[in-house]
């Protein structure tokens, strides 16, 4: 199967719906692809209480002309002009004209002794969870780790009934002092803070406070905390503990798009170094939604030819971004949590990696070629994020798939061929087995 | 900086690794400069099968001694390296290719090589995910797997253990008459200077008859069970005669993990390590035809590597006729895991004055010198 | 100040019937829209067991750290939280 788009938006976060309609309004064949099952990216998918603004978006989306892929995850790119995508056992190609990349990020973990019991997840993991049908109303949670993602889950759970036991987060409070002025100065932040906050009531709040340990036999059972050289445990149901946010750049490095300090370089009209491929929301740096929502705006248009109308929007993507350094500032991690982990901590889950065999290695690769860190299914995503703030390295060597892929859908996007290359008459690849290996 | 050492190896990649473990365990004073990571090179890119083969007699000669060398060798390779002896399953399609494994059969046993044949019916139970049906296929019993990056490192501990020095990351840049020069100025003195850098070694030496030969590969997730040996096609005489440059062959095997790596290609001319899509989709093809349960496992990762190939596929083992104080060890192509060993064993012996087990004739960098000095 | 409003999009609509399956072989009943993941924790089981032998349950909830593999209808290694649950199927943890 193939399909050709005038543009291919590959992210239905906000930034990617947003780039979507716009590009559509504008007369655009759009394609919108999202491994996920629903459209909303990570805050507003699965439909469940969401904030008007959001349920407007969502509805202009359906309304509009765009081509959902819902369930469909970009797996390749495999020539120009072209990205292979699969879902359960299908497999497309789509061509595009233009490529907008609005892929997101996921949640920055950190290990610590029994982080990987069940029922440890990330902040946005757990209410992912959640909103995709687990039950919380009852349960007793600890919302732990950085940034304005805890306080959003907090909430989220409260309302669907979990009881918040604590919300800790390890930046002290003078760090979260300066990001509430900054919040203070975006109405529209605040508005959905101070939500939050209202919904979490009765939630304790402990600043430079972070989890050392998880414990349980099978699954997770309680949490010991510490704030300073104050320690407590608390027994709980779970623990959703998610250190901010990392960009997802991996298909953008994929296609070659240059990138600095981990995030995806784009000029004012959010276009990559590659020639038709943008990029707009968080792979650019983490800035939220309503940056996210300008940013893909601004894709949009321009990918789509309007350059004065994205152009017109420029400013307002430009005041948003001393909230992306606010951010950025109130979320820095503080040292100590370098030491969480002790020798028998899993770092690399994927492969069962303890920090003791990490310890002394060169870089990301030797530590990969050698003891397998980073070598399983997300290939570094969640293991490589942390190895950057444990041992400073950098895991950036993307390859194909970009997600694990079926074999037979790195060959081609149709139905099999059912003779070896060489055995039918046209190609020009032969087989070579008397060299083998 | 300036030091003298009895021999300097340049490259850490499994030649260079067991080159050092040789002369390290023969009590020679050893350095080893190394311009990334250990076994990070062309060796972190293959496959690990430890494989006889009989393409000319003299590639049969060091492929067996090597492997002799690795059976003897594999109690004392930790967990890391993941040596397993599954053996190679080569697998024919018809009637005409039973007579290519009833050769072979003839020829290993010739070499004092056990193997086995097995008909159409024991093939599909010893491999019930394999196409059926296949005409059969020739079991290499004493062929093996491991994880070549581990298996280096493991090497290189070994000669570090017998007081090697290692310099990384130190790249070699200049090498000549007993002085190899680092990147950072230091110069180290030896009466040899081993060239083992791979594919790269011509940056050293450009007149060096050797070429970068693409090759790609697959990882999948873990299906223990699925795959028992490392398999490879025997179709070579259907496509003998179409002599092109690009080719892709069946060539499957079970990882300890419980994963399956899946190859391979040959393509020369390619300098870009980026994955060739044309080419990968000929070996998934080729792979689904013979294992077609292939097409539906997961892939984690696809990568490339280049195998440093000589023209008539034989290694460059011993000195350079230009200047005898380099011994090379380089051009191993697509069997360089397997042949790691006995060329180590050769070059120590070549430093040494001691007899060989095997002629080293074959391998003689001299063999190039005359067409050298035509070009 | 107004809590966000509530708000259900079509793929969760409240009016759909509830979707049977079976986790391990044992029959289950979720609401639609209900993930594979998410119906494996209600069925009290862990997603799978690590290369060294722990329980996992998932982690991201969001398709990226592959915690919450399980066996969908025969297919091993599907992610779980990327799946929504449908009539019949047959869900396996390892
Ligand atoms: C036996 C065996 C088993 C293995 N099993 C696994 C496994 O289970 N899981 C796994 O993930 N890996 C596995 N590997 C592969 C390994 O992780 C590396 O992929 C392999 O060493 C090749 O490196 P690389 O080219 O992918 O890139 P890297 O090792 O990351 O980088 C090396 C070089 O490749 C180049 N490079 C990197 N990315 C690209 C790109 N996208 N395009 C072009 N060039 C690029 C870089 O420029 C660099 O020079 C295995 C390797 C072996 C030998
Ligand atoms: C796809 C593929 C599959 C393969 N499958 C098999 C198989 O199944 N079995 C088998 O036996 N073989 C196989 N091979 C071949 C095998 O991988 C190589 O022959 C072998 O790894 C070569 O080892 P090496 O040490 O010579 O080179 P490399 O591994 O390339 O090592 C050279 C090292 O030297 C270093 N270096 C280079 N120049 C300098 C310098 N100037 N100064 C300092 N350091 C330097 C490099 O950084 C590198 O680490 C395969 C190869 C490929 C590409
Ligand atoms: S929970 Fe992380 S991939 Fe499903």
């Amino acid at each position: 199967m193939s399909a050709h788009f005038d543009l291919v938006v590959v992210g239905a976060g906000p930034a990617g719906i947003a780039a979507a309609i716009a590009a559509a309004r504008a007369g655009r064949s759009v394609a919108l692809v999202d491994d996920n099952p629903a459209p909303g990216g990570q805050i507003w998918r699965h439909g469940a209480h969401l904030p008007a603004a959001a349920r407007k978006w969502l509805v202009e989306l359906q309304a509009s002309s765009v081509v959902p892929f819902y369930g469909w995850r970009v797996i390749d790119h495999p020539a120009a002009r072209l990205i292979r995508a699969e879902s359960g056992a299908d497999c497309t190609d789509l061509q595009y004209d233009r490529l907008i990349l609005a892929t997101g990020a996921r949640e920055r973990f950190l290990p610590f002794p029994g982080w990987t019991l069940p029922n440890v997840l990330g902040a946005g993991g757990l209410d992912a969870m959640v909103r995709g049908g687990l039950p919380i109303a009852g349960k007793r949670v600890v919302v732990a780790g950085t940034g304005p993602l805890l306080f959003a889950v907090a909430g989220h759970l409260a309302a669907r009934g979990a009881k918040i036991l604590a919300i800790c987060e390890q930046a002290q409070l003078g760090h979260l002092a300066s990001f509430a002025r900054c919040l203070l100065s975006d109405p529209a932040k605040l508005f959905q803070g101070a939500g939050y906050m209202l919904a979490a009531r009765g939630a304790r709040l402990h600043t430079g406070c972070w989890p050392v340990a998880a414990a349980g036999t099978t699954q997770l059972e309680s949490v010991t905390l510490c704030q300073g050289s104050r320690k407590w445990t608390v027994a709980c149901d779970y623990l959703a503990c998610g250190f901010h946010l990392a960009p997802n750049t991996e298909l953008a490095q994929l296609l070659g798009c240059r990138t600095a300090y981990g995030f995806v370089v784009t000029d004012d009209l959010q276009r990559t170094s590659v020639t038709d491929v943008f990029c707009a929301g968080e792979p650019t740096g983490i800035g939220g939604v309503e940056l996210a929502l300008i940013e893909g705006q601004i894709a949009g248009l321009a990918a789509a030819g309007k350059l004065r109308d994205a152009q017109s929007l420029v400013p307002r993507r430009q005041r948003k971004l001393g909230f992306v350094a606010a951010l950025r500032e109130s979320c820095t991690l503080n040292p100590s949590l370098r030491n969480l982990a002790d020798e028998d901590t899993i770092v690399c889950r994927c492969e069962d990696v303890r920090h003791a065999a990490l310890r002394g290695r060169a870089s990301w690769r030797d530590a990969k070629l050698h003891t397998r860190c980073g070598m399983g299914p997300c290939q570094g995503r969640i293991c490589g994020v942390a190895t950057e703030f444990l041992f400073a390295w950098h895991a950036d060597s993307v390859r194909p798939p970009v997600l694990p892929a079926m074999v037979s859908s790195l060959a081609s996007p149709g139905p099999t061929r059912n003779q070896p290359a060489s055995l039918s008459a046209e190609t020009a690849i032969s087989a070579h087995s008397k060299e083998t290996p | 900086m300036s030091e003298v050492w009895d021999v300097v190896v340049a490259g850490a990649g499994i030649v260079g690794a067991a080159c050092a473990a040789e002369c390290a365990g023969l009590g020679l004073r050893t350095a080893v400069v190394e311009a990334a990571e250990i076994g990070g090179g062309a060796t972190a890119a293959g496959m690990g099968h430890i494989v006889v083969m009989d393409d000319s007699p003299a590639q049969m000669a060091l492929t067996h001694y090597s492997q002799t060398l690795w059976h003897a060798l594999s109690p004392h390779l930790g967990p890391a390296v993941e040596y397993e002896s599954c053996g190679t399953l080569w697998v024919a399609v018809d009637d005409q290719e039973m007579d290519e494994v009833r050769r072979k059969h003839r020829v290993y046993a010739s070499a004092g090589i056990t193997t086995e044949i097995l008909d159409s019916h024991s093939l599909a139970e010893a491999e019930p995910h394999l196409r059926q049906p296949l005409a059969g296929a020739l079991l290499v019993p004493s062929d093996g797997v491991l994880y070549p990056p581990c298996a280096a490192a493991c090497l290189m501990e070994q000669a570090q253990h017998n007081g090697a020095r290692l310099y990384a990351p130190r790249r070699v840049v200049f090498a000549r008459a007993g002085t190899a020069r680092l990147d950072d100025g230091t110069e180290l003195h030896a009466a040899h200077i081993v060239l083992a850098g791979g594919a790269d070694t011509v940056q050293l030496l450009p007149e060096l008859p050797i070429r970068g030969r693409k090759g790609h590969l697959v990882i999948t997730d873990r299906y223990p069970g699925m795959v028992r040996h490392q398999l490879v096609e025997l179709g070579y005489l259907k496509s003998a005669h179409s002599v092109t440059t690009d080719s892709v062959a069946f060539n499957v095997q079970p990882r300890r993990t419980g994963q399956i790596l899946i190859g391979s290609s040959r393509q020369y001319g390619a300098e870009d390590s980026a994955v060739d899509h044309e080419i990968l989709a000929a070996m998934i093809d080729r792979t689904r035809w013979y294992l077609p349960d292939a097409g539906s496992l997961s892939a984690i990762r696809v990568w490339t590597g280049f195998r440093a190939a000589t023209p008539d596929k034989l290694p460059l083992i011993g000195p350079w006729p230009g200047d005898e104080t380099l011994i090379l060890a380089t051009g191993h192509e697509g069997l360089g895991i397997t042949t790691s060993l006995a060329t180590a064993r050769l070059v120590a012996d070549h430093l040494l004055g001691r007899k060989p087990k095997i002629s080293i004739e074959p391998y003689l960098p001299e063999r190039f010198s005359r067409s050298l000095a035509h070009a | 100040m107004p809590e966000p409003a509530p708000t259900r999009i079509a793929s969760t609509s409240a009016s759909a019937p509830p979707v049977a399956l079976t986790v391990n072989g044992v029959p289950l009943t979720v609401a639609p829209g209900t993930t594979v993941a998410a119906a494996v924790c209600i069925a009290g089981a862990h997603a799978r067991t690590s290369v060294s032998g722990e329980p996992r349950g998932p982690l991201c909830g969001m398709g990226i750290c592959f915690e919450c593999r399980v066996t969908v209808d025969g297919t091993p290694h599907r992610r779980g939280c990327q799946v929504l649950c449908a009539p019949g199927m047959d869900v396996r943890t390892s």
